[in-house]
């Protein structure tokens, strides 16, 4: 087995999750590209494990099956920021997340306009 | 190269040719589904590299719950079914980080093994990795199901705008829309006359 093939699978991948992170607008698709980058992690773990012998057999196996559950919780909490998002603002565009608090947050004047009626 | 080198080549350009269309595609429901493509050809290395446990819980975790929770999103978001032209910015800046990167670790990587062979260790069962985990990896495994269990609760507080507020509105306007919203005596009448003062 040439350990050469997977470790440049690997790198493609991690290139294409980095490009994809920078590109890409809408949030979910960021999320994607997020994962193709934990995925060539895990991938460079896995041949290592084959490549270099550790003190203790298959830690890189172990490792990657840490960086899947870490993906899983990533994954969880960033598609509800992600929900949340839509929800208050009607969009999921990277560009338009407001980065500085508003004075009037956008509940309170959704509420006001309920008042109001 | 022998048949396992076949194996990886192939499921490598597969992998590879499902992340470009991941992150260049115009279709966000298809954007999810070459990821499933990206994925599977992915966990078929690891059955190749002979870590079955990897590969199987790829499959369960990724293919099966990560990209559905996804599509989910896609979904919830009403993305357009048909393509859609504002998903990218303009980026040259992304297509030198992204392309440095990985030309970068391509050119480190293949200086650091060259066209060399290695032996395939011996299996990665769910026995051998089991023993692994629950003998050498005990802390992390207990930490990682703390860490699952925090997240988990995060993303409960997330999507529950009702909990985790740090105080009551700061107007008097606040109607209780909803049935378990505390309506003392006064509150209605409050928000009455601040209704009516608006009018």
């Amino acid at each position: 087995m040439r350990p050469v093939i997977p470790y440049v699978t690997a790198a493609l991948l991690f290139g294409l999750g980095v490009y994809g992170v920078l590109r890409r607008r809408n949030a979910v698709l960021v999320l994607m590209a997020v994962e193709l980058m934990l995925n060539a992690v895990n991938l460079i773990l896995v041949t290592a494990d084959t490549t270099a012998r550790a003190v203790l057999p298959h830690s890189g196996q172990v490792f990657a099956l840490f960086v899947i559950v870490l993906a899983a919780a990533e994954i969880g909490v960033g598609l509800a920021i992600v929900l949340q998002l839509y929800r208050l603002r009607a969009t999921v565009a990277v560009d338009d997340v407001p980065l500085t608090e508003p004075a009037v947050s956008a509940r309170t004047v959704g509420q006001d306009v309920e008042a109001g009626r | 190269m022998t048949g396992a080198d076949v194996l990886l080549l192939a499921l490598g350009a597969v992998a590879v040719g499902a992340g470009v269309l991941v992150v260049t595609t115009k279709h966000l429901v298809r954007a999810g589904l070459y990821l499933v493509v990206c994925l599977g050809a992915l966990a078929g290395d690891y059955l190749v590299l002979s870590a079955e446990l990897v590969a199987w819980v790829q499959v369960l975790i990724y293919v099966g719950a990560v990209v559905v929770l996804l599509l989910f999103a896609v979904m919830l978001t009403r993305a357009p079914i048909g393509a859609s032209d504002d998903l990218d910015r303009p980026g040259w800046p992304a297509a030198l980080i992204g392309g440095g990167a990985g030309l970068g670790l391509t050119v480190l990587l293949v200086d650091a093994y060259r066209w060399s062979t290695v032996e395939l260790p011996e299996a990665g069962t769910a026995e051998r990795l089991g023993e692994q985990i629950f003998q050498s990896w005990v802390l992390p495994f207990e930490v990682l199901s703390v860490l699952l269990l925090s997240a988990l609760v995060g993303a409960v507080v997330l999507s529950r705008p009702d909990i985790g507020r740090p105080g009551p509105p700061r107007d008097g306007g606040a109607v209780p829309l909803d049935a378990t919203a505390p309506a003392g005596p006064a509150a209605p009448r409050e928000a009455d006359v601040d209704a009516g003062g608006r009018r």
